[in-house]
């Protein structure tokens, strides 16, 4: 009986598991089919490797992504990071207000974000392109930050910081000797969450970017109507090694270098 | 960091969300109440009373309630499993199936659709097999799979977090005071699991309800939903005010929505299973 259920529990793990990887592994597979066909295997090749590589509009739209990831994830940890500090410091009706108007972007739908943003650079007569992006972005990954910096500010003592001054440390100094190395956790994690946010938008980015400026996921979503063409499934293929590569150091390099340190 | 001075740390951020959520909330809802000419007008509003607008929404419910129910009915069980093996936090099956969460998700949709069309890849074992060709693509069926694949993580993760929580003594309790296991799980389990549920319910819901581009990549706009309708009042008709006063209406639909599912969830908040 019990291995009976045991074997049934690994049935439907494995089930999950291929409904989940089944669509991944065909479009790895199709990208290295020689033919353009979907439901025929012609021969091993590596050319829509490097027809992507050699792809203007693929390349543009994969540094942009990039860039928008890093940059906003960046500047959304620099101000999420003081912001959380600031909040924690604040008086609970104005941490209240605050903290709920942070939690809008979460709560609202994203096509309601998009194009409210959309709304809003236009009427005030900004140009949409990669500068209203990467502010969409930013706007997005915020709430991300400070919901994972806050718990570690709330954690952290004030009487460290205090300390740190008594013994002659300048603000500037107690802030990124003392303070910051406590809240490095929560930062971490906040930056690599927005990060991975960023990389995996595209209903915000469909609304706030303009003509001529495509991130991965717009121009897939542009490519479907035109046909896929098999450049495609060897990108998604470079981009999903890529994020599975980044979750496996994130998730379990700080575990392992812990384990060596001890 | 306690001194009153580092409140102004925050300032930068004030700013910031004021800018670019406030502002942008209130553009919104200046449109959805005004007509072309400034003049205020409750009739974009009312538009959703229209049958070409009130039927994507009427049908983007049906959906959205569909693939929620089947995410959890595929993803309870699952976390049922894991917790019964004891599966930790950090190990690797856990990251395997959270994964995909992380994963672009037009991509994820990209692999669907390569899958269900005409010339695709089931049709095509199909034909190998010598069985007829079926028509897959561009029907509800292939839109509520796209969604459900595309949010299953996000049901999985919480689950897994609110099960790992329960104390096994309270469960064995259950178990010794001679309830039998649909009992426990009912009586113990699943209340005791509602923090998580809801929150996937919420993470799997609200994305489904307003989704526009599953629905355009595997249902080839003949499967019309209320977010292809508000998309395309924006990015093809320009109709701003039409537009805005319909995304008001999701707005208010999906406030409610939530408002009803946190109602099962008596204020437990700090235990609820967050993200990654």
């Amino acid at each position: 009986m019990e291995k009976m259920k045991k074997a049934l529990s690994n049935c439907y793990l494995s089930l999950i598991v291929l409904f989940m990887y089944a669509p991944i592994a065909t479009l790895v597979v199709l990208s290295f089919n020689s033919g353009r066909s979907r439901a025929k295997w012609s021969g091993f090749t590596t050319d829509w490797y490097l027809e992507m590589l050699a792809d203007d509009t693929i390349m543009a739209a994969l540094r942009n992504t990039l860039i928008i990831a890093f940059l906003s994830a960046l500047i959304a940890t620099i101000l999420g990071t003081l912001a959380a500090i600031g909040i924690n410091n604040m008086k609970s009706w104005s941490r209240n207000t605050v903290m709920s108007i942070t939690n809008i972007p979460m709560l609202n739908a994203d096509i309601v974000t998009g194009i409210s943003l959309m709304l809003c650079f236009i009427a005030f007569k900004i140009s949409l392109g990669f500068h209203t992006i990467l502010i969409a972005h930013i706007t997005f990954n915020l709430p991300y930050v400070i919901l994972s910096v806050m718990p570690k500010v709330r954690q952290s003592s004030k009487d460290t910081y205090e300390a740190a001054l008594d013994l002659g440390a300048t603000p500037i100094q107690a802030f990124f000797k003392v303070v910051l190395p406590e809240l490095m956790p929560g930062v971490t994690s906040g930056f690599m969450l927005a990060f991975t946010m960023s990389l995996d938008d595209f209903i915000i980015t469909h609304f706030t970017r303009g003509a001529g400026i495509d991130t991965i996921s717009t121009l897939v979503y542009s490519q479907v109507r035109k046909g896929i063409s098999p450049t495609m499934y060897a990108l998604s293929t470079v981009i999903f090694l890529t994020v599975f590569i980044v979750l496996m150091i994130g998730n379990y390099a700080p575990e392992w270098l812990s384990r060596r340190k001890k | 960091m306690k001194s009153k001075s580092s409140r102004y740390l925050a300032m930068p951020y004030i700013i910031w969300i004021v800018g670019f959520i406030v502002i942008p909330l209130l553009t919104i809802v200046y449109y959805g109440f005004t007509d072309p000419n400034h003049a205020f007008t409750l009739g974009n509003l009312a538009e959703i009373l229209v049958w070409e607008n009130y039927r994507p929404l009427y049908r983007a419910m049906l959906l959205a309630a569909s693939c929620t129910a089947i995410c959890f009915l595929l993803a309870f069980p699952l976390a049922m499993i894991l917790r019964e093996h004891k599966v930790g936090r950090g190990s690797i099956i856990v990251f395997i199936f959270i994964l995909p969460m992380w994963m672009n998700s037009l991509l994820r949709i990209l692999a669907w659709q390569t899958l269900l069309e005409r010339k695709g890849v089931i049709n095509g074992m199909l034909t190998a097999l010598h069985l007829p060709e079926q028509h897959l693509i561009n029907t509800t069926a292939a839109v509520l799979i796209g969604m459900v694949y595309d949010f299953l993580p996000f049901m999985i993760l919480p689950l897994y977090n609110a099960l790992m929580k329960i104390d096994d003594n309270t469960v064995n309790a259950a178990y010794d005071l001679g309830a039998s296991f649909w009992q426990t799980l009912t009586k113990i389990i699943l209340p005791l699991s509602v923090p998580g549920i809801v929150s996937g319910v919420t993470m799997v819901f609200v994305p489904a309800l307003t989704t526009f581009a599953i629905s355009n990549m595997l249902g080839g706009g003949k499967i019309y939903l209320i977010g292809n309708v508000i998309e395309q009042e924006f990015m093809q008709d320009s109709d701003w005010n039409q537009g805005s006063g319909l995304s008001l209406v999701l707005m208010i639909f999906v406030i409610v929505s939530m408002l009803f599912v946190n109602h099962f969830d008596d204020k437990s908040d700090t235990r609820r299973g967050g993200i990654m």
